[in-house]
């Protein structure tokens, strides 16, 4: 069999691209939008979003059913009053925060999460954290960062999150060898298998974030740390600040994505290429056995997408490169060309890359591009399907979990399907 | 500032979406930032729509706020305009760009359209979704009706226009198609449906029609007042909801019209018969918790006392605008309205008076759920499983079979109760025994030993009352007896009393054994024979 896949490109692929850069309407989720995996990541902590009514609309609409399990999640509505200056709002805060402790006494780490509301009134959050730290202190925790839609689209609400917990991380001892930390959320299931394929190379790890958050992980200038996510552009600048030293990789998506993530972590680490081998041989195998069958579904078929969380761009190279699918566009809200290099470097030289929306215009380009897949919002779906045109709806990617060799075949089951169905369904 | 987890309501611009979204050619610039689309897909999947919602957001972002957000409402204004060639156009803020202060009406005055343009003051802060629609419809009457020639042509039928059905309105789509066969079959022609799938141009002959029939106060109501101000068009009143309003309306429209009243109900209403069949009986009484819009509640309470004979013991609505209507029905219950937008209010009312039925939204299937309490959904807000591709209307006689059915439904259905309380010992029905469809998971001896009582795995609590005077085959379900005790007097059965036994339907089987040999202890009779088992049935039935 196979042994490590070369990363290495017969061209340069996409480094160097100029991406189309739009400016206009754009159909993407704000980063509020975040809290919903967040929250079942961090089992102690609660998001409250201090806003207006459409955010605690956009959260109850985004999180479906899931509202009604006593979520870790709610929205302090701003009122008229708030807004006239009647009432002081950070005694509202005070009050709000108080009622919704004495509720939830579970609550170990809070964050206050603004949105487009208290961003345009200017609600100064950080120092409402600081005094509800003050007030609560030390039963609760109170962190705070930005999910608004003027400063965050989707997955970025998350990388505001965690680039909020950085400064707090315990610093680790000076003198310690090496560690890794794995940034970015994973599903449960896919944190374990990672965890499980480092101890096999013999490597200790640890999560960020935390499961829960009375066991954060330490950080310091001994720290390496792979991405696990694409969007997390201001976490790493965050850890950089705390001397941790970024593992450039690509994101572990498909078979490729995740033997070239785990041989970042193994070169670093001085692991000798049989461990490596002996480590992830047999999983690796597995995938590929199950690529196979979905790539004979896949192979040659025109797939375009919308931007909506920045894994579109692993996502082309992993539908691209392991089941033979040809890309007519990759969208993506917006592109960090750094933690992009080793993603763009296998999406094949001359590919459409385009960077924000003009909603409008891209639908014209997609209609005239007749692909066979489109990957975009549940906005745009079922009205692209009712054009003849099939679609996968971006969001199940983020909530889905994709990441790791176990998951490769699902991942590309999630491509595939729509596509089987329309074939059902015409027969 | 108010810590919410679940709203009943979306934001006013939301109303606003759903008025422009039932319309057919009208657009509506959102001046709103990145985010607000999210919006989209309430329609494109709970009400699976096909198409966009007709909204430009103009999506500005933080970098924008410098200044120039006010050319990009204008530039969405003028692309969306040359896109799409809307009829007329909504223009209006999000909560966000209320904020803000531009002014999108003076903005898109600037502009010079050549369509209409309705410029929307929606207070976010302050009001909410339905609000927010009925204003956006009412504006939209405002400008776009015209006063009609004074020599209006004669008509063969008296017309009239529906008001109020909209995008993601719960079962809008079948109450206007129900509620259209009704007026025609009464010699009424509908003019204009608005604003679910009218044309600028059927807005504008609103004042054409004899009448308006207000489906959805909430949304029609204030336009409908308005069109009776302007052009002494009288409106409906009556909400055909339940066979007893439909019967109302019938009248009240009748009366507008002076159409004949017809003589019967039509052949395709069924709901009275089958409330009044036997096997409603179980209903009379069962205690209903009623929560929603204001409408469905105070339909719904009408229904659920005179046409299903349910006692209602608590209601109340999120709709603050038709809070005095809520608290007028609820005292013709004899109970306190409950006004809120909180959940965990409503929560805690339903826990307080344990009902056996709610009738609600969505979020009361899911309180319901929680604490094992039957429930069907009346009213909005509700998830994708609530706009049924079948045909489903509330209102008129369809409509109020389909109610029967929704609210029956989740109660057991009377027989099938009856049935199983009195199958509750038998080997087939016991608490522990696996479903029969599953196939026989117990060993074969039992199962063909029918005599023999199989075991009960969770006691049945044997009624305290004195001896049953009732004979031995009897219906009776509480005095069902738990299988004989061990006792150290018990009788034993003659192979031929135990024979005879079997002859006994199985589900009385175990209280004719129970009263036979409790007889025979009574009487120290060491051995039960057939005559045993007679003499205790006569002994029984006296």
């Amino acid at each position: 069999m196979s042994t490590v896949i070369p990363i290495r490109a017969e061209t340069s692929g996409c480094t160097d691209v100029v991406p189309l850069v739009e400016r206009g309407q754009r159909e993407v989720f704000c980063g509020l939008t975040g809290i919903i995996w967040l929250h079942r990541k961090i089992q102690d902590a609660f998001f409250l979003v201090v806003g207006s009514r459409t955010c605690a609309h956009l959260i109850q609409s985004a999180a479906g059913v899931m509202i009604f399990a006593e979520p870790r999640f709610g929205t302090a509505i701003i009122d008229e009053r708030d807004l006239a200056g009647l009432a002081d709002v950070h005694e509202e805060l005070d009050r709000v925060v108080g009622q919704l402790l004495a509720r939830r006494p579970d609550i170990r780490l809070l964050f206050l999460v603004g949105s487009c509301p208290s961003e345009v009134i200017k609600l100064d959050l950080s120092r409402a954290a600081e005094r509800q730290n003050q007030i609560h202190h030390p039963k609760v925790r109170v962190l705070n960062y930005s999910g608004s839609g003027i400063e965050t689209t989707f997955t970025q609400g998350e990388d505001a999150c965690l680039a909020a917990m950085v400064p707090g991380l315990p610093a680790s001892a000076p003198d310690t060898a090496p560690a890794l930390m794995v940034v970015g959320t994973l599903a449960d299931v896919v944190e374990d298998q990672m965890r499980n394929l480092f101890d096999r190379m013999g490597l200790q790890v640890s999560f960020f974030p935390p499961r829960n958050s009375q066991a954060m992980p330490v950080v310091g200038p001994n720290t390496r740390y792979l991405l696990a996510q694409p969007f997390l552009a201001d976490t790493a600048r965050a850890l950089q600040s705390r001397g941790a030293q970024h593992l450039a990789a690509p994101f572990p998506l498909g078979v490729e994505g995740t033997t070239a993530w785990l041989q970042a972590a193994a070169n670093e680490f001085g692991v000798a290429t049989e461990v490596f081998e002996q480590a992830t041989a047999a999983p690796r195998q597995r995938a590929e056995k199950a690529l196979a069958v979905q790539r004979q579904m896949l192979q040659g078929q025109r797939i375009f997408f919308f931007p909506d969380s920045q894994l579109e761009i692993p996502l082309a190279r992993f539908v691209h490169r392991e089941l033979g699918m040809d890309l007519v566009e990759v969208g993506t809200p917006y592109l960090h060309r750094q933690h992009m290099a080793a993603e763009l470097a296998l999406i094949p030289e001359g590919t459409r890359i385009s960077e924000g929306q003009d909603v409008d215009l891209q639908l014209d380009r997609c209609i005239a591009d007749a692909p066979d897949l489109v990957v975009c919002g549940l906005g745009l779906a079922n009205p692209l399907e009712a054009q003849g045109i099939t679609t996968k709806w971006a969001i199940e990617l983020v909530f889905t979990p994709i990441q790791g060799y176990e998951q490769a075949a699902d991942l590309a089951g999630l491509f595939s399907r729509p596509l089987k169905r329309r074939l059902k369904l015409a027969a | 500032m108010q810590l919410t987890l679940w709203t009943y309501e979306g934001p006013p611009h939301v109303g606003a979406m759903r008025v422009a979204t039932a319309m057919t050619d009208v657009h509506y610039v959102l001046h709103a930032p990145q985010g607000d689309t999210y919006a989209d897909l309430l329609f494109t999947m709970i009400e699976r729509l096909p198409r966009r919602p007709p909204v430009t957001y103009t999506t500005f972002q933080a970098r924008d706020l410098g200044g120039d957000t006010a050319e990009l409402f204008k530039d969405a204004a003028r692309q969306a305009m040359a896109r799409f060639n809307p009829a007329a156009m909504l223009v209006g803020s999000s909560c966000t760009a209320e904020l803000i202060q531009d002014d999108p009406g003076g903005l898109a005055q600037a502009l010079k359209l050549t369509i209409p343009v309705v410029a929307l003051e929606l207070p976010s802060y302050q009001r909410k979704e339905n609000w927010g629609a009925s204003e956006t419809f009412y504006q939209l009457c405002r400008h776009l009706v015209h006063k009609p020639d004074s020599g209006k042509p004669a008509k063969a039928r008296p017309t009239c226009n529906i008001l109020g059905p909209s995008a993601l309105g719960f079962r809008h789509r079948d109450d206007v198609k129900e509620i259209t066969q009704l007026l025609n079959q009464l010699g009424v022609d509908v003019a204009v449906v608005a604003p679910l799938s009218a044309s600028v141009a059927d807005v504008q002959k609103l004042a054409e029609a004899d009448f308006n029939v207000v489906l959805y106060p909430e949304i029609g109501l204030a336009a409908a007042q308005w069109l009776q101000r302007q052009f002494d068009q009288p409106y409906t009143k009556t909400v055909p909801l339940g066979s007893h309003a439909t019967r109302d309306f019938i009248t009240e429209v009748c009366a507008l019209t002076g159409l004949p009243q017809p003589a019967q109900d039509p052949s395709n209403a069924h709901a009275h018969w089958y409330a009044k069949s036997v096997d409603s009986t179980y209903l009379t009484g069962k205690r209903v918790y009623i929560f929603g819009d204001a409408t469905h509640v105070v339909a719904a309470a009408r229904i659920a006392s005179q046409e299903m004979g349910f006692e209602v013991v608590g209601l109340g609505t999120y709709s603050r605008e038709f809070a005095r209507e809520v608290r007028d029905c609820a005292k013709r219950y004899g109970v306190e309205a409950l006004i809120t937008d909180d959940y965990l209010e409503v929560e805690t009312q339903i826990n307080a008076l344990q009902p056996e039925l709610i009738l609600g939204t969505q979020m009361e299937r899911h309180i319901a759920k929680r604490q094992g309490i039957p429930c069907a959904v009346i009213s909005a807000p509700v998830h994708v499983q609530d706009f049924p591709a079948r045909y489903a209307p509330q209102m008129g006689f369809e409509g109020a079979n389909v109610l029967f059915d929704t609210w029956v439904h989740p109660l057991m259905m009377g027989l099938e109760e009856h049935l199983i309380g009195m199958f509750r010992e038998d080997f087939e029905f016991h608490a522990g025994a696996a479903p029969s469809h599953l196939g026989s998971t117990r060993p074969a001896a039992e199962n063909v030993a029918p005599t023999v009582a199989a075991p009960v795995a969770t006691p049945v609590v044997v009624s305290a009352a004195p001896a049953p005077t009732d004979t031995l085959i009897t219906h009776s379900v509480q005095k069902i007896a738990v299988p004989a005790q061990a006792a150290s007097n018990q009788a034993t059965w003659s192979p031929e009393a135990e024979k005879e036994l079997g002859k006994i339907p199985f589900f009385v089987r175990g209280k004719a054994r129970r009263n036979t040999e409790r007889f025979a202890q009574d009487q120290g009779v060491a051995t039960i024979t057939v005559e045993t088992l007679y003499d205790a049935k006569a002994h029984f039935s006296r």
